[in-house]
C-alpha cells in the first residue's frame, strides 16, 4: 500500500524516466564524450594512454588550413545544396497542388531517390560521372560540349556533389511543402478573386507568404542533415581530389579512422556540433518572425 | 511440472551444443588471396570441425574495422589479414598482435621477416609479396614500333607516341594518399627516399625530381580524372583496352590476364621490369599481406591451427598457381607451380629480390597521415603537369608536418 502511494505520488518523474534515461545515454553521454575527448591527447598511433592537454588539441586543429578549408566547404556544400532544393522542391509543390492526369505516378517517382541507399546512390552517379566510360560525358558529347571531369576534378567536384544532393533530397522539401499548401484556408483565396487579382500576384502575394513558415521549416531540417552529409561524399569521392570535398564530417572520420588522432578528431567534431547548433537556432529565429 | 522438465532439457540440449561448436571469427581482405582463401575454408572445416565464420572487407576498412574493435576491447577477432607496412607498428605499440613462438619462419625471405618482428619476436606471418611492374600492351607497342621501354625516359618518349583519345599512353596511381606506393619505385630511381633515418626527406632533389617526372607523364599521357584513380580505377580501364601501359604492383597480373575480366586477350598483355631512372632500377618488393592472431583471441589454439593452414607451403602454392605472389620461398621454387606461371612474372620477382627495397611507403606508425601529405605533392603534380613552382616550398612544408607526426609517436629520428 506504502509503494501504491509512491508511485502514485511521483508519476510525473517517474513515467518520464525511461525517455530520460534514453536521452542520456544515447545522446547526453557521447555528446559529453566527445567534448571530453577533445581536451585530450589521445591518439592511437602513439600507443600511450590518453592525457588532458587543455586546449592543445583545439590549438593543432585550428592551425590546420585542412580545418578551416573543409569549414567553409561544409557551407558551400549545404547552402548551394539547400538553396537549389527549396527553390526547385517549392516549384514542384506548386505543380503538384494542381489536379492534372498521372498526379498519383508523379508523387511515387518523386518519392523513390528519398528511399534509396545513399552508398548505393553514391556507386550509382560515380558510374554516370566516369569521365572515361560514363554517361554525363556521353553525353556532354552528343551535344558538342567537351568533357568533363565530374567529381575528379577540384573545380567541379563540389558541384557535381550538390546535384547528387539536390536529386535525393528535392522530393523531401516539395513533400513538406504540399502538405503545407493543403493546409492553407481558402478565404484570402476568395477574396483576392472576388478583388480580380491575377494568378501571379496570387502566387507572389498570398500562396508564397502563406507557406513561407513551411518553406522554413523544410530547410531546417535539410540544412541541419546537409551540414553533417557523410555517407554520399564518402562513397563518392572519400573527401578528394586531394581534400578538394572534405567536410567537416568527412574530415571528421579521416582524423579517427584513418589517422587516428582520436582527440583531434573529437575536436572537428565539436565544431561540428557548434555549427549544427548555430545555423538551427538562426534559422528557427527567421522562421518566428515570419510566422503569420 | 511437465513443462519445467521440457524446458531443462531445453537448456542442457543447447547448452552442450555451443560447447561442442567450435568457431573461430576470421577478418580477410577483398584481396585476390583472400577470395581464393575463402572458397577454401570449407575444406579447412571439413577436415578440423572447426566452424569459421569469415568476414571479408576493403582493406582500408578492414584497418578501421580492425583498430576500433581492438581500441574499443570489444572484439571477437581470432585471426585476421593484415598490411604490415600500413599497420604493424601501431599494432605492435598498443598490443594487439599475439606472438607467433611456435611458427616455422625458416621458410620465409629475412627481409619479409625484418618488417613483422618487434624485438626478437615474430607477429606477423608474410603471406603475398608483391613488387611493382610495368603492365603493357604487346599489340600497341608493336603497332607503332617501339621497344619495351627501358628507361623513364623511354616510358614518357612511347607514352607520347601511343597516347590518343581512345587510348591513354600511360597511368599509375595518382589519388593522393593511394599513389605513394607506386611512385615510391620513381622516388628510388631518381635517387631518393621518403624517410631516412627516421626523417622525411622527401624534399630532396632527387625525389622532387621524381614527383616532377609523375606528374608531368601521367598529367599529359594519363586518364582523364588521374588524380582520383587508384588502381580499382585503372585495371578496368586496362582491362577494356583503353590504356597502353600501366606501372602497379605485381598482384594484378592474374586478374588482367582472366578472359572472364579482359576484354583484351592475354597473349596481348606483358609484363616488364620497372624502367629504370638516373640512378638505377631499384623497384619496391614489400610483404603487402601477412597474417596474423589477435592477442585477446580466447580460442588461442583454433586460431593456430587456422593460422597454419591458411598461410602453409600447400596453400602457398595453390595460390601462386593463380599468379598470387606469395612470400613463400618454397612455392617460388617447385618446378611443378612454376610450369603454371608466367615466366615474365618470375623474372622480374628476381630482379626486384635482387635490386629492389623493401618498403613502399614511409614506414612509421602515422603512416595514413603522411601518405596523405605526400598525396598533396602528387596532386599538385599531376594538375600542373609537373610543371608547378610550388612544389618545392609546399615539399619543405610538408617534411615539417611528416617529421611532426613522427615526433608525435616517438619515432622521430629513430631507425
Amino acid at each position: 500500500m506504502v509503494r501504491t502511494g509512491f508511485v502514485e505520488k511521483n508519476l510525473r518523474i517517474l513515467f518520464p524516466l525511461p525517455a530520460i534515461a534514453f536521452v542520456m545515454v544515447m545522446m547526453i553521454f557521447p555528446i559529453a564524450y566527445t567534448a571530453f575527448l577533445s581536451f585530450t591527447n589521445w591518439n592511437l598511433t602513439s600507443g600511450q594512454p590518453l592525457n588532458l592537454v587543455g586546449l592543445r588539441s583545439y590549438a593543432r586543429v585550428l592551425r590546420e588550413p585542412r580545418v578551416l578549408d573543409a569549414i567553409g566547404r561544409t557551407f558551400l556544400f549545404t547552402g548551394g545544396a539547400v538553396f537549389v532544393e527549396a527553390i526547385l522542391g517549392t516549384t514542384v509543390a506548386l505543380v503538384l497542388h494542381r489536379e492534372f492526369f498521372g498526379k498519383g505516378l508523379m508523387k511515387l517517382l518523386l518519392l523513390l531517390p528519398l528511399v534509396a541507399t545513399p552508398v548505393a546512390i553514391g556507386i550509382v552517379w560515380n558510374l554516370f560521372y566516369d569521365p572515361t566510360i560514363g554517361l554525363a560525358n556521353y553525353a556532354l558529347s552528343i551535344l558538342g560540349i567537351p568533357k568533363l571531369a565530374w567529381v575528379s576534378d577540384a573545380r567541379t567536384v563540389i558541384a557535381a556533389l550538390v546535384v547528387v544532393d539536390v536529386w535525393q533530397w528535392t522530393p523531401m522539401i516539395s513533400l513538406i511543402v504540399l502538405a503545407g499548401l493543403a493546409g492553407l484556408s481558402s478565404e484570402p483565396y476568395e477574396a483576392a478573386r472576388v478583388d480580380g487579382a491575377t494568378e501571379r500576384q496570387i502566387l507572389w502575394n498570398i500562396t508564397l507568404p502563406m507557406v513561407m513558415p513551411t518553406i522554413l521549416t523544410a530547410m531546417i531540417l535539410r540544412t541541419v542533415d546537409a551540414l553533417k552529409t557523410f555517407d554520399i561524399i564518402f562513397a563518392m569521392t572519400g573527401g578528394g581530389p586531394g581534400y578538394s570535398s572534405e567536410t567537416l564530417n568527412v574530415l571528421g572520420f579521416k582524423y579517427s579512422f584513418e589517422y587516428f588522432k582520436m582527440g583531434q578528431a573529437s575536436v572537428i567534431l565539436v565544431f561540428l556540433f557548434a555549427i549544427v547548433l548555430l545555423c538551427s537556432i538562426l534559422i528557427m529565429k527567421v522562421r518566428d518572425r515570419t510566422q503569420v | 511440472m511437465k513443462r519445467f522438465f521440457a524446458i531443462l532439457v531445453a537448456v542442457v540440449l543447447v547448452g552442450a551444443a555451443s560447447a561442442q561448436t567450435k568457431e573461430i571469427r576470421v577478418l580477410l581482405a577483398n584481396h585476390p588471396y583472400g577470395e581464393l582463401l575463402k572458397n577454401a575454408i570449407p575444406e579447412f572445416e571439413q577436415a578440423t570441425g572447426i566452424k569459421v565464420i569469415v568476414e571479408s572487407l576493403q582493406e582500408s576498412q578492414l584497418t578501421t574495422k580492425l583498430t576500433t574493435e581492438f581500441a574499443t576491447g570489444s572484439s571477437s577477432v581470432d585471426v585476421f589479414m593484415t598490411r604490415p607496412l600500413q599497420e604493424a607498428k601501431m599494432f605492435y605499440k598498443n598490443g594487439w598482435y599475439a606472438a607467433l613462438p611456435g611458427y616455422d619462419f625458416s621458410d620465409f625471405p629475412k627481409n619479409s621477416l625484418s618488417v613483422v618482428t618487434f624485438g626478437t619476436k615474430t607477429y606477423v606471418v608474410p603471406i603475398v609479396t608483391e613488387w611493382q611492374v610495368l603492365y603493357y600492351r604487346k599489340d600497341l607497342l608493336q603497332k607503332a614500333g617501339v621497344e619495351v621501354p627501358k628507361t623513364l625516359a623511354d616510358l614518357e618518349a612511347t607514352a607520347k607516341k601511343i597516347n590518343s583519345p581512345d587510348v591513354a599512353g600511360f597511368a599509375s596511381r595518382g589519388k593522393g594518399a593511394a599513389a605513394v606506393t607506386q611512385l615510391s619505385t620513381y622516388v628510388y630511381n631518381y635517387g631518393g627516399l621518403y624517410l631516412d633515418k627516421g626523417k622525411a626527406v622527401f624534399d630532396s632533389k632527387p625525389a622532387l625530381d621524381a614527383i616532377k617526372y609523375y606528374g608531368r607523364i601521367l598529367g599529359n599521357y594519363g586518364p582523364q580524372g588521374a588524380t582520383s584513380m587508384s588502381w580499382e580505377n585503372i585495371m578496368p580501364l586496362f582491362q577494356a583496352g583503353k590504356l597502353a601501359m600501366w606501372t602497379d604492383a605485381s598482384v594484378f597480373y592474374g586478374q588482367i590476364i582472366d578472359p572472364a575480366k579482359s576484354q583484351v586477350p592475354a597473349a596481348n598483355i606483358g609484363i616488364a621490369n620497372m624502367p629504370a631512372g638516373p640512378k638505377g632500377s631499384s623497384p619496391f618488393i614489400v610483404v603487402s599481406w601477412g597474417m596474423a592472431i589477435a592477442k585477446k583471441t580466447k580460442n588461442l589454439e583454433l586460431a593456430g591451427q587456422f593460422l597454419t593452414w591458411a598461410t602453409s607451403k600447400e596453400f602457398a602454392k595453390r595460390a601462386l598457381a593463380s599468379n598470387i605472389t606469395m612470400a613463400r620461398n618454397s612455392a617460388w621454387e617447385d618446378k611443378e607451380v612454376l610450369k603454371v606461371v608466367n615466366p615474365d612474372l618470375v623474372s622480374t620477382r628476381a630482379f626486384a629480390a635482387k635490386n629492389g627495397y623493401p618498403l613502399d611507403r614511409p614506414y612509421m606508425s602515422a603512416v595514413g597521415e603522411a601518405r596523405d601529405r605526400i598525396g598533396e605533392l602528387v596532386i599538385e603534380s599531376i594538375n600542373t603537369k609537373g610543371g608547378s613552382t610550388k612544389l618545392e616550398p609546399m615539399a619543405k612544408d610538408l617534411v615539417r608536418k611528416v617529421n611532426e607526426l613522427l615526433e608525435d609517436t616517438g619515432e622521430y629520428g629513430v631507425y
